[in-house]
């Protein structure tokens, strides 16, 4: 505020000041030793053939750059890994502590104490399963937002493309996640696993799914987050909630029994990308270890229990519909990365 | 010989924005106050610069010099007009490199030599080199956090010598340094303009920047309002609007057009 009251500085048409040479001769003087005068080399100037054309120095290359500087990418990753665990005893352990902890706590509120074990056969394998994917999700989203206003300092003073660090988050969310998903994948097996064709066609989507959705939240987020930093206690505020709103601590029927009552309850719910995600995961993982009594088509039952819908009846037409969503979404989200990112040090 | 840099009516605005939260928006539209305020701090301004020409970037503080700097490096866009560059483009932009705080001297060499374009066997051979220019003896891995503002700007400037840039960019950041650092960098940077390397040398120091350029740009607030021979320019810069000197404008305008 203060600012706007102060005049700007009397200027001619073409911005010399009218006291120009007074304060330039003033400078002068002043800093006439500030930089030594030091005398050419001897002997004639070399040539240097520069090849290739004219280009911008600063082009809007988007993921595809990104992924031509790996090793740009590896340090960044590194970089942001060591941040995360600067003076930590424990370091990289909490990265598994935590997800331990949580998974811990919902077993014990809505396994034991909510009995949802009875709808759900399998019900830690189900809620596992959810957990991994969201936390890969839900960190890439959160990462990449913060990313770019965490490396201002790079950002003000270097050109790079600056998708490098929404991209770098994804990458270190995956580091994070990628232990998890193998211990899935043991449990999975020593419970019963028996993945056909359709759950893994299932699980790649599933991952395709979530990967483009992250990755198209986290370039929009991290430009928003540098015009208002609001945008990443939004972030946060959301992600409180995103393990409610996917089949993991209770069964996909409850959500389908709204179908009838609610039709607008069950279309936001199975509209969203990351419930389809997770749906497609469970397909895959959870429904693939069952055993043969426990599944049948598109149905589970626990022991002598009723047959109860385990997946939405459109989940293969919702999900390739979604994942083409995605990729125009991830596509809208460099667009507009680009637009603004020009504006970003003015702006840090 | 081959165009360097090509700026082509190039103009740059900054948007001040002075209330952040809501409550001082409301304040401010209570008050009457302007929400934001527009600021030119490049404003139309042409020129082209040959591969291995050393340019001088003259001008008053909030001149543009730095913005443009900025938009050639590539870390700023323009909001008109275009910038062509030819080659790898290092150097050093407004006081101090860009570190990352956190991390040491050694792991912010190789972030900052791989931002620049080199690549990993690249780095590793010129380290020795690098750290070696630097002179920042067992501070390498040590938080740049730590570092005196003398040892930051040295191995920035240091990592930016040895890119083996087309193009290299120094603003004021060696201002920070002791004297025979001063030297010592100036004499690397007539090193690489003796290879053929374009320059851009941001000073105030009249007789330095005689000493290290071929051409002189002054800039008055946003403004490219002299393009030319050196001694020239730093009397256009130094006098005040007689007729004289004038002509010594618009001469330099003249020869920037041949």
């Amino acid at each position: 505020m203060r600012a706007v009251n102060k005049k700007r500085p009397v200027t001619d048409e073409r911005g010399r000041r009218k006291n120009a040479a007074s304060r330039a001769r003033k400078l002068a003087e002043k800093k006439a030793d500030s930089m030594p005068a030091v005398a050419p080399l001897d002997g004639p100037r070399l040539v240097r053939h520069v090849p290739g054309p004219l280009v911008d120095p600063a082009p809007s290359g988007g993921i595809r750059e990104v992924l031509s500087q790996r090793y740009l990418l590896k340090l960044i990753v590194g970089r942001e890994l060591a941040q995360m665990y600067a003076a930590s005893l424990l370091g990289l352990l909490w990265s598994y502590v935590q997800p331990a902890v949580r998974f811990g706590t919902y077993y014990l509120v809505f396994a034991v104490i909510l009995d949802a074990h009875r709808s759900v056969p399998d019900f830690a394998v189900h809620m596992f399963t959810g957990q991994v994917f969201v936390h890969l999700f839900s960190e890439t989203w959160s990462g990449g937002t913060r990313s770019i206003w965490q490396n201002r300092s790079l950002v003000l003073k270097m050109r790079m493309p600056r998708e490098i660090f929404p991209v770098a988050a994804f990458v270190v969310a995956l580091y994070h996640t990628f232990p998890q998903i193998l211990l899935l994948v043991f449990w999975c097996f020593m419970t019963g696993w028996h993945p056909g064709l359709s759950s893994l066609a299932a699980g790649a989507l599933g991952v395709a799914i979530l990967v483009t959705f992250g990755l198209a939240l986290s370039l929009f987020f991290a430009a928003f987050n540098v015009f208002f930093r609001d945008f990443q206690n939004i972030v946060a505020t959301i992600l409180s909630f995103l393990h409610f709103m996917v089949p993991m601590m209770y069964a996909f029927s409850l959500v389908y029994n709204l179908k009838a009552s609610q039709a607008w309850m069950y279309n936001i719910y199975v509209g969203n990308p990351l419930a389809e995600g997770v749906i497609l995961m469970q397909k895959c993982f959870w429904f693939s270890s069952l055993s043969p009594s426990e599944h049948h088509g598109n149905t589970v039952s626990q022991a002598g229990g009723p047959r109860t819908i385990a997946f939405p009846p459109d989940m293969w037409e919702r999900g390739v519909i979604m994942l083409l969503i995605c990729f125009v979404l991830l596509y809208a989200g460099q667009k507009y990365f680009a637009r603004v990112e020009g504006r970003f040090p003015e702006r840090l | 010989m081959a165009d360097s840099i090509v700026v082509d009516h190039v103009s740059k605005q900054f948007t001040m924005q002075y209330q952040r939260t809501l409550k001082q928006m409301a304040v401010a539209a209570a008050r009457r106050l302007p929400m934001q305020e527009k600021f030119q701090a490049v404003n139309d301004v042409s020129f082209t610069v040959q591969q291995g020409e050393a340019i001088g970037l003259m001008g008053l503080n909030g001149s543009g010099k730095s913005t443009l700097l900025k938009l050639i490096n590539g870390v700023m866009r323009p909001d008109q007009g275009t910038i062509r560059t030819r080659g790898r483009i290092a150097g050093l932009i407004a006081t101090g490199a860009g570190f990352h705080p956190q991390l040491s001297g050694r792991e912010n060499l190789f972030l900052n030599g791989a931002i620049l374009g080199m690549s990993e066997p690249e780095i590793k051979r010129k380290f020795d080199a690098i750290v070696d220019f630097a002179d920042i003896g067992k501070f390498l891995d040590t938080p740049v956090s730590h570092y005196s503002s003398g040892m930051y700007a040295r191995l920035g400037f240091s990592i930016a010598v040895h890119v083996d840039a087309d193009i290299f960019l120094a603003d004021e950041v060696l201002a920070v340094g002791d004297r025979p650092f001063k030297v010592k960098c100036l004499a690397k940077m007539q090193e690489i303009r003796q290879q053929g390397s374009t320059i851009f040398y941001v000073s105030h120091a009249t007789a330095s920047v005689k000493a290290m350029c071929d051409r002189l740009l002054v800039l008055e607030s946003g403004h490219l309002n002299f393009d030319g021979d050196v001694d020239e320019g730093v009397r256009y810069l130094h006098y005040e609007d007689d007729d004289e000197t004038d002509e010594g404008g618009l001469d330099g305008e003249f020869g920037a057009e041949i």
